[in-house]
């Protein structure tokens, strides 16, 4: 049906989806800056590929054990940093995120270190990893909309006023944390077994500012915004393929720019749904939609 | 009647400045208590230490007669203590409706795996919580507005917003930190009814900071008044007003 050049384009987009969407409950939802979630993705990926090659588990134990381990690391790392003022809480983010990757290239015996573990059987086919991305959006969406996602609204918006009314902020904030840490685990299980091989590099410091500039780009508060900040960020590289050594430029002045000229991002605080588009487009019609 | 809130000696300090200094209160259920005094007097920081957003250095704070003297903010809320902020607290983005809800959700009875999965007992609690929300906002008369951004809502709106929000979560006794701040006369006099309204509604208890003399008149059966974080008297309205310490040091300039 799809040549390896279309499925590996689906696997890429829905993979980094899932971590995407992770990152917008944390980033977007809750206001929680986090630039290792690179980190988790390394843990659920290797995780999953031990798992799967030493272990012998099946696939989607595989990666749900993955899944899982970066929501456990992300618990007892929450535990310790997320009273942390904002600023301080990103900058533990980043170090773990470090840490991780160079742990991972220094322990040698178990995961092949800088040269990578391999012989993960080949099993994220495009079809498996559409049917993850579809998953994950379903569950992100009914727990935005659930107390839970609206106590991280409401965390967003005004702490004190959040406490005031019941909210455990810090309870909240650790599950946020946690629920960015589990998506992004289950992203890097699924990614491990479609490369087959995986280095820790593939999980450094500028996979976590990806995964942050997509979130910004697509809109904060906005799952659908992140699906369409995946989809331009993943996809426009694959357009302009001679262009792609400069994508972190772009994705550098892109990021400048939005946070100037439209700083909710391109879908910040709104949901796309059907009837919006139809009305919207009935406003143009009527020539008065200037406000959009 | 027995006392729903009582603060014995209690005493908070930032650095040299003694906000409150060994203040005692009792609050009897079901009463409406005024707390006055001039600028700076502590007035918001004993709503502070009450409902756990400050600790206070001395003293103990009771609560419907459960030492409450360190509990977190968010526990103040869930045993029954609401409140509204001097400063405006609204969650901005936010619809009109989303407000009130978050503050049902406190009582909305359904776990993370019934959200994730969609399951009927997270459905109904969503939707009974919705629809206990429009309630509120129709006791403020916000319902035409549910759908709007609350930071777009003007100031007197977003004033009642904050009282349904924190009559959502179903406290027991209701902190107000100057109600009537910003609003003119016809307003404070609709507050006042408003605020009757909710008592007999709700059975709910009312402290109530405002520097707006007529509204604590009306409202208030007895007043409080601080002044460099100390009591400086303490009892009805009329004998409030006739105490000289009281006009010389607070009333003595808008009374004459
Ligand atoms: N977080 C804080 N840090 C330092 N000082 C504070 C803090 N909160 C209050 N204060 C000080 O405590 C004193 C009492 O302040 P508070 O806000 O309780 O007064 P208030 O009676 O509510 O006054 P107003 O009528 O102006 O609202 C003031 O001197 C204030 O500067
Ligand atoms: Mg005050």
């Amino acid at each position: 049906m799809l040549n390896a050049f279309q499925e590996g384009v689906v696997v890429v987009v829905c993979v980094n989806l899932i971590a995407v969407l992770g990152m917008s409950v944390l980033t977007g939802f809750t206001r929680l800056f986090s630039f290792g979630n690179a980190g988790f993705m390394s843990i659920g990926a290797y995780t999953a590929a031990i798992c799967s090659v030493q272990l012998r588990l099946p696939f989607p134990l595989a990666v749900l054990c993955g899944a899982a381990m970066a929501g456990f690391i992300a618990f007892l790392l929450g535990s310790l940093t997320i009273r942390l003022r904002g600023d301080y809480f990103l900058i533990s983010c980043l170090g773990f995120g470090e840490c991780v990757r160079v742990l991972f290239n220094y322990t040698k015996g178990l995961t092949g270190g800088a040269n990578g573990y391999s012989g993960i059987p080949y099993r994220t086919t495009a079809a498996v990893a559409f049917f993850c991305a579809v998953l994950a959006f379903v569950i992100a969406w009914n727990f935005i909309h659930s107390k839970y996602g609206q106590s991280l609204s409401a965390i967003r918006e005004n702490e004190v006023a959040a406490a005031a009314n019941g909210i455990d902020v810090v309870r909240c904030k650790k599950m946020s944390f946690v629920f960015s840490a589990i998506y992004a685990g289950w992203a890097g299980g699924l990614y491990a077994h479609y490369l087959r091989h995986i280095t820790p590099a593939l999980f450094n410091l500028g996979k976590s500012s990806e995964l942050i500039i997509t979130t910004v780009l697509g809109g904060l508060g906005s799952l659908t915004g992140s699906v369409l900040g995946t989809l331009v960020v993943q996809l426009l590289p694959e357009f302009f393929r001679g262009l792609a050594e400069y994508r972190m430029l772009f994705y550098g002045i892109a990021v400048v720019l939005v946070i100037l000229v439209r700083p909710a991002g391109l879908y910040g605080y709104r949901e796309f749904s059907i009837t919006g588009a139809v009305r919207f487009v009935r406003r143009l019609g009527k020539g008065d939609g200037q406000d959009g | 009647m027995a006392d729903l809130l009582t603060l014995s000696n209690v005493s908070k300090a930032f650095g040299g400045v003694h906000a409150i200094d060994d203040f005692s209160l009792s609050l009897p259920e079901g009463a409406i208590q005024g707390l006055i005094g001039p600028n700076g007097a502590g007035k918001t920081t004993i709503f502070n230490t009450i409902t756990g957003i400050y600790r206070a250095d001395a003293g103990e704070i009771r609560f419907a007669g459960e030492d409450i003297t360190a509990v977190q903010p968010h526990q103040a809320a869930q045993k029954g203590i609401a409140r509204t902020f001097q400063n405006i607290r609204l969650f901005g983005n936010l619809s009109v409706l989303e407000n009130v809800v978050i503050a049902c959700n406190m009582h909305a009875g359904y776990h993370l795996a019934d959200a994730l999965l969609r399951l009927p007992a997270y459905r109904r609690a969503k939707a009974e919580a919705e629809e206990k929300a429009r309630g509120f906002l129709e006791i403020v008369g916000l319902q035409d507005k549910a759908g709007e951004r609350a930071a777009s809502l003007p100031y007197g709106h977003q004033r009642k917003l904050e009282i349904a929000r924190a009559m959502a979560t179903g406290p027991r006794l209701l902190l107000l930190d100057e109600p009537a701040a910003g609003m003119n006369a016809e307003e404070s006099r609709e507050l006042v009814d408003f605020i009757f309204r909710l008592r007999e509604q709700f059975a709910v208890t009312v402290l109530l900071i405002e520097h707006h003399m007529d509204v604590v008149t009306n409202l208030c059966e007895r007043c409080t008044v601080l002044n460099f974080g100390r009591t400086l008297a303490s009892g009805s309205m009329e004998e409030i007003r006739k105490n000289p310490e009281v006009v010389a040091a607070y009333l003595g300039g808008d009374e004459a």
